[in-house]
């Protein structure tokens, strides 16, 4: 009797705590935006934070998007070849790339790259009580460290996404050129025909909208770190999971609102 | 309880004026009715073995905790009363030197100095600060590492810094959480002997938390003993461990053998 009364304080309590956490999380996310629009805005800061998160991102986005590219193409081609149809590989490539693949590569290793380097400094400034420090010198924390790193990702990660779509296009036209004969100007022709600007814009809105949830989860997780050095890694790999999860529950959300405005 | 001590104090004179006070974590009562109050001009030391509750009492001092029940008065304003503005106003003029030095380690020893001074005085020219931040560190006796990293200092060094940083906003009050704990002896003294010269320097206030009997007893006008949340006795050092009481005798015995 007392052991079941236990499991049902214990799942009673497990329940309350998520409530909980996702209370905070809301209350956080509320806050940047009541910091995000007041003075002072720290811009320094933000161009800092913006170098930081493009140095980090930008070699393994370079490879990536271009061996993405690609490969995807390299795939692709047979499927196309049994029906004929591989003059549309510039087509596919180009829709594959700037819908959908530029954007969620660039988040995704983003989210492991940048996520988790904020989720581990902001655990390690914490529990360190260098957060404290700032607070008891009069300076705003919240808003000097965690404003400028989400504003610097939600800046950063879509110039990054339309780089990563650029290389990958790369990768694919070098695919493409080395089976056929065919100029970059045809191929670019090819590949931007079946783009609509609903395409550009959903593209970059996913951007702006990962760069956020990136910037967002890596600080919560790090400005809520505790137990020491075990709870910075906690913090940083936390960040990358729930950031992860969350990018793909984007994603299913906004391609499906885009599909409703393309067919409406 | 007998901090009548506390209690017979012209509150005109004081920076910090503490009433009633409770502070408790899930369960456990940390703070259970703490009343003192910190004079101008004055050094006041608060012993307690770990756990006491002397962090706590120091965090809510600065707003970093708010109590569960009582008065916090510092230079004449209610803290937990106060919104983000006049908070930040109030901690310009109260300093704080933390246990761990807490210093920004992706910054210089330059850059953690100016960093407050630059945020919170924002008309302030490069060379205004540069030379209130070699000003402060000649004081702390570290003019030469000015451009060196926290993890390149000793413990040592790292407290100076601190209390450089601390003193860098030029606060009517410095709060100095555990100033010598995990350094050794003369590097104690050093520190012991820093805090009474920039007391005297900056004409401030000190409250200094600490286990270390001898760094209350050389910096302490007055010290107060905490035990389990609440004051055992207060008064001069000599007035404190003249008591019959156990737990002080415990803790001057302990820190007598140490």
């Amino acid at each position: 009797m007392d052991n079941s009364n236990n499991k049902k304080l214990l799942f009673s309590k497990g329940i309350d705590n998520a409530f909980i956490s996702v209370s905070k999380a809301f209350r956080f996310t509320a806050l940047f935006f009541k910091e995000a629009f007041k003075r002072p805005f720290h811009l320094r800061e933000i161009f800092n934070q913006c170098f930081e998160i493009g140095i980090k991102a930008l070699p393994l986005i370079t490879l990536t998007g271009f061996v993405v590219g690609m490969v995807f193409t390299k795939q692709s081609r047979p499927s196309l070849e049994e029906f004929g149809a591989t003059s549309w590989l510039p087509s596919l490539m180009g829709i594959a790339i700037v819908r959908a693949l530029g954007a969620l590569v660039t988040a995704l290793i983003c989210a492991g790259k940048v996520g988790s380097g904020i989720g581990a400094e902001l655990g390690s400034m914490n529990v360190t009580e260098q957060i404290d420090a700032m607070e008891v010198s009069a300076i705003n924390p919240f808003k000097y460290l965690v404003v400028t790193r989400v504003t610097a990702t939600t800046i950063t990660i879509p110039v990054l996404a339309l780089y990563c779509s650029f290389l990958g296009l790369l990768g694919a036209y070098v695919n493409v050129h080395s089976v056929e004969a065919i100029s970059i100007v045809t191929f670019c022709q090819n590949a931007f025909s079946s783009i609509r600007f609903l395409d550009i814009f959903s593209s970059l809105f996913k951007s702006i909208v990962y760069g956020f949830t990136i910037g967002i989860v890596g600080c919560y997780m790090g400005y809520n770190a505790t137990q020491g050095t075990r709870g910075v890694g906690k913090a940083a790999n936390r960040a990358v999971v729930l950031s992860i999860f969350l990018i793909f529950i984007e994603e299913i959300v906004i391609v499906q609102v885009t599909n409703w405005i393309r067919y409406f | 309880m007998e901090n009548t001590e506390l209690h017979t104090i012209n509150k005109d004179e004081s920076v910090i004026s503490i009433t009633g006070l409770y502070k408790s974590f899930d369960d456990v009562q940390v703070l259970d009715g703490i009343d003192f109050t910190l004079l101008k001009g004055e050094n006041f030391a608060i012993l307690g073995k770990s756990g006491s509750g002397k962090s706590v009492l120091i965090k809510i001092i600065v707003g970093l905790l708010k109590p569960d029940k009582g008065e916090v008065i510092v230079l004449g304003q209610q803290v937990d009363k106060l919104n983000r503005k006049e908070l930040d106003a109030l901690r310009i003029r109260v300093g704080f030197s933390f246990q761990s030095s807490a210093l920004y380690d992706s910054m210089n020893v330059y850059q953690n100095l100016a960093f407050p001074l630059t945020m919170n005085y924002r008309d302030l020219s490069k060379k205004e600060v540069g030379n209130a931040v070699e000003e402060v560190l000649e004081s702390v006796g570290l003019k030469e590492k000015l451009y060196q990293m926290p993890s390149d200092l000793s413990g040592g060094q790292r407290k100076r810094v601190g209390i450089a940083r601390m003193l860098i906003l030029k606060p009517e009050i410095m709060l100095f959480d555990e100033p010598t704990a995990g350094l050794d002896p003369i590097t104690s003294n050093e520190i012991i002997e820093l805090i009474n010269e920039v007391k005297k320097q900056n004409n401030a206030s000190s409250l200094i938390i600490t286990h270390d009997l001898t760094c209350a007893k050389n910096t302490g006008d007055r010290i107060a003993m905490l035990f389990e949340g609440k004051f055992l006795k207060a008064g001069t050092f000599k007035d404190v461990f003249a008591m019959d009481n156990e737990h002080i005798k415990g803790f001057y015995n302990y820190n007598f053998i140490q």
